[in-house]
């Protein structure tokens, strides 16, 4: 059991309400892992906790084995962590090739260098090609369909070639063909060596996509395991169906 | 230590003033975050309103304020309707600073026109008496403009607690999404709460103009120390600002009297610093902008 | 006539440097007639130490005081850029109060309320101005160069990405912090080096003047007229401006009308026009083109929540 991701008893209070409570879980490498829970289990809560987006009250990350201290996203994102939002959040002003080349890494006396590099411009049509968005490289993004977004969104976290990806809600607002696309590119990378930890509500994209599934409720636990089983689990269903 | 106390005294005597201008500040962020920099024009104004009211009418300050303050209040509606309306919500924030400077300019330009340069003070028959308590100096316009100060601001509180539009307004502070699904005219709500703020600063300008000396450009002064308390007590929160204005008040008098007071106006340049460093988003405000 | 010119270059410069960190990042600093100031005072106070030679020493100290000013500009932007948008702007406007109150309280240093004079060098009377032109002509010219430079380069990538969603940028790693400092440090250099020109120009400096809240509104005033975030809106913005200004200056002379006059037009170019001519202008050409194209179905929502909870 090889965790490239492990958080444990992590804790964020908001005021009086405690968004996420004493929560542990681990990520193995190589697994799409799904995250799935009720409306307010602090599912993007924990999100934003695991990659610096909001500081921890208390608990521990640890991030291929060594710990995270002070999480910070841009860190984080040199570490090979890297989220994608749930609204389809691009670069509006800038070209579609502009998004993908700001995400890969630069150091910082290249700073003064031309826009798009060659080796870069190569890499990302190489990337928009596999997302279908090949010619629309000098589009600026704002003119992108949602769905398209949502394409370079993604692809512009693997720019960096990242060993963890978060993808917070893939699907949401997402016409079926598409559902169908991100899937299948989640599957490619995945048997490439990547990793992920989905967040979903898709409830039948989780079950065919996701092992195992960890399930959140109330901020913290509640189940953990293979798809089948967790659906089966009657804590589960009492957290989805009870009062 | 007897310079000590003095210094508190006279320090918490004006952190009240400062609170009640602040307050404000704090409100009209909170309700449209809107950066008003022309609270502190809007509040010299209020001082030369009160001052043309003594000197002509002979009205006592404390009494204009109940002519002054609905005055002021309709003005804020004003202005809120006319120059903050339009702006977008997206951009709002940003250019609500560009566009209350421009009417800080504006007002600032009015009003020299109207009264000169010179320096007027509202010079009442008790402006310059004081008492003694304890072997302490307690000047009597600093207590009346503290006790004014606070009597408004609990006014304030309780309209803010107790009254239809007091509710609407905190709970478009608190989330003006949910609170526009819940039916509350958040429209209205900004409009009226940007009046409150200003009809706050009518009743600072009132009591300021009794302590303090001022002419159309000490607006310049003043907002740079209430734009540094609603920082300190965290943008929108009306309780950081009142407690931060009682802090800065404090802290201004005690250094003016330890050290220098040519130099007292640093207090808040110094603390403002230290706050950015230990904790940027002030007392009270919240580390993640913008959540629903 | 050459004194219209030259304050129109002046502006122009100033805010073509502005730009840099305003228009660019997104972070609107109100502060920086602060740099302003400090470029003017430190020329005039090397000079009351040093002797103006023929004339061209304080143009030659002009990139040394950039330089200082953008070195010290660093830790000031540290403490600055911990905060976003409305307090970050607070912030800068604070800054500039506090650089004018330093201005006032050390006499010693700066003269106080009575400010600074600087010989007047032995140019040639009929061609007197001319090297005040020219160097503010420099200053416009290396200021617009580092804005074409940066807007090319991947610091000007940052920056634009700063300015359209921070937080994933920093989510993708890219060096925020960074790329606003060194635009900030920039910024800052070149705005002294005007005010620089400016102090020895005019030849008095005083705190009320070379420290003027009016100042940073004119230069951000201008930018956002020309078209903020653009290379030559700034210019542009200061070529309309400038001109206007002296011309209300002239006719409605007391300056108390002035202020009447500027607010208006501050408040007609933000409420009517925000974006600026330039960008205006685009976008018209630019819905004129997609005219003609078929609509593009299923454009989705351009909701930009920050980080929900």
């Amino acid at each position: 059991m090889n965790a490239l991701l492990e958080v444990q008893g992590l804790v964020k209070r908001f005021g009086g309400v405690t968004a996420v409570d004493d929560c542990s879980f681990a990520v193995e490498a190589g697994s799409i892992t799904g995250l799935i829970g009720p409306n307010g289990s602090g599912k993007t809560t924990v999100f934003n906790l695991v990659t610096g987006y909001l500081p921890a009250d208390r608990g521990q990350i640890l991030f291929d084995g060594r710990p995270v201290r002070r999480p910070d996203p841009t860190r984080l994102a040199r570490r090979g962590l890297i989220r994608t939002f749930q609204q389809a959040r691009v670069f509006a002003q800038l070209t579609v090739l502009e998004n993908l080349v700001l995400a890969s890494p630069q150091t910082w006396w290249q700073a003064g260098k031309p826009r798009v590099g060659a080796a870069e411009r190569t890499r990302g049509e190489e990337l928009l090609a596999e997302f279908n968005l090949a010619g629309h490289a000098n589009i600026v993004a704002a003119e992108l369909s949602f769905g398209q977004r949502k394409l370079l969104e993604f692809a512009a976290t693997l720019m960096s070639r990242p060993s963890l990806v978060l993808l917070d809600e893939p699907t949401a607002g997402v016409n079926p063909v598409l559902i169908e696309t991100i899937e299948s590119h989640i599957r490619r990378l995945h048997d490439e060596g990547l990793t992920f930890l989905v967040v979903e509500h898709d409830m039948p994209l989780v079950m065919r996509l996701c092992d195992p599934v960890i399930v959140l409720d109330r901020g913290c636990k509640i189940a953990e395991g293979p798809a089948a089983q967790v659906q089966r689990d009657p804590l589960v269903l009492d957290a989805y169906l009870g009062s | 230590m007897h310079v000590f106390i003095q210094a508190c005294i006279l320090g918490l005597l004006t952190g009240g003033v400062y609170a009640l201008m602040a307050s404000g500040l704090a409100l009209g962020f909170g309700v449209m975050r809107v950066i008003n920099v022309a609270q502190g024009a809007l509040i010299i104004l209020g001082a030369y309103l009160s001052y043309t009211l003594y000197s002509s009418l002979g009205i006592d300050p404390f009494i204009g304020l109940l002519v002054l303050t609905p005055a002021m209040f309709v003005l804020g509606v004003v202005l809120q309707i006319v120059f903050l309306r339009p702006l977008r919500e997206e951009e709002r924030e940003e250019l609500s600073i560009l566009v209350t400077w421009a009417i800080a300019l504006g007002i600032e330009g009015i009003l020299s026109i109207a009264y000169q340069t010179t320096y007027r003070s509202t010079i009442t028959s008790y402006a310059d008496r004081s008492w003694t308590v304890l072997g302490y100096y307690i000047s009597v316009a600093r207590t009346y403009a503290f006790v004014a100060s606070i009597v408004v601001l609990v006014l304030l509180f309780a309209i803010l607690r107790f009254t239809k539009l007091g509710r609407a307004v905190r709970a478009t502070v608190q989330n003006p999404t949910a609170a526009r699904l819940l039916g509350v005219e958040t429209r209205l709500v900004s409009a009226l709460g940007f009046g409150l703020s200003v009809a706050t600063a009518s009743a600072a300008g009132a009591v300021y103009g009794i302590v303090f000396p001022f002419n159309p450009g000490s607006h310049y002064d003043l907002i740079s120390r209430l734009l540094t308390i609603i920082v300190l007590g965290g943008l929108g929160s009306l309780g950081g600002a009142v407690i931060a204005a009682l802090g800065m008040g404090l802290a201004e008098s005690l250094f003016s009297a330890e050290f220098s007071p040519t130099w007292a106006s640093f207090t808040f340049f110094v603390v403002l610093i230290v706050m950015l460093v230990l904790r940027p988003q002030g007392l009270f405000g919240a580390r993640v902008r913008g959540a629903i | 006539m050459q004194n219209l010119f030259i304050f129109t270059l002046m502006f122009a410069a100033l805010g073509s440097a502005w730009n840099i960190i305003g228009g660019y990042s997104g972070y609107i600093s109100l502060g920086h007639a602060a740099f302003f100031g400090v470029g003017a005072y430190a020329i005039g106070i090397t000079f009351t130490h040093v002797s103006i030679g023929s004339g061209y020493r304080p143009f030659y100290v002009l990139p040394l005081v950039g330089i200082g000013v953008a070195l010290v500009a660093v830790p000031i932007g540290w403490v600055a850029f911990r905060t976003r948008a409305a307090t970050f702007a607070i912030v800068t406007i604070t800054l500039l109060f506090v650089v004018q109150q330093l201005a006032y309280n050390l006499r010693s240093i700066t003269g106080g309320s009575q400010g600074i004079s600087l010989p007047p060098p032995s140019f040639p009377v009929a061609t007197f101005e001319e090297p005040f032109f020219y160097a503010m002509l420099g200053v416009l010219a290396l200021s617009m160069l580092a804005s074409w430079w940066i807007r090319g380069s991947k610091l000007g990538l940052a920056l634009l990405s700063i300015r359209d969603d921070e937080d994933r940028a920093r989510g993708l790693g890219v060096q925020t912090g960074f790329a606003k400092m060194v635009a900030f440090a920039l910024s800052s250099g070149l705005v002294a080096m005007a005010g620089g020109v400016w102090g020895y120009y005019i030849g008095f400096i005083y705190p009320q003047f070379a420290v003027d809240p009016l100042v940073t509104i004119g230069m951000v005033l201008m930018v956002y007229l020309g078209g903020k975030g653009t290379l030559w809106g700034p210019v542009l913005g200061a070529f309309i401006l400038v001109p206007a200004q002296q011309y209300l200056a002239y006719r409605l002379g007391a300056s108390n009308l002035y202020l009447v006059g500027y607010a208006a037009v501050f408040l007609v170019v933000m409420l009517l026009l925000p974006r600026g001519i330039l960008p205006s202008i685009a976008e018209r050409a630019r819905r004129l083109r997609t005219r003609r194209l078929p609509p593009d179905p299923g454009r989705g929502p351009q909701a930009k929540e920050v980080v929900a909870s």
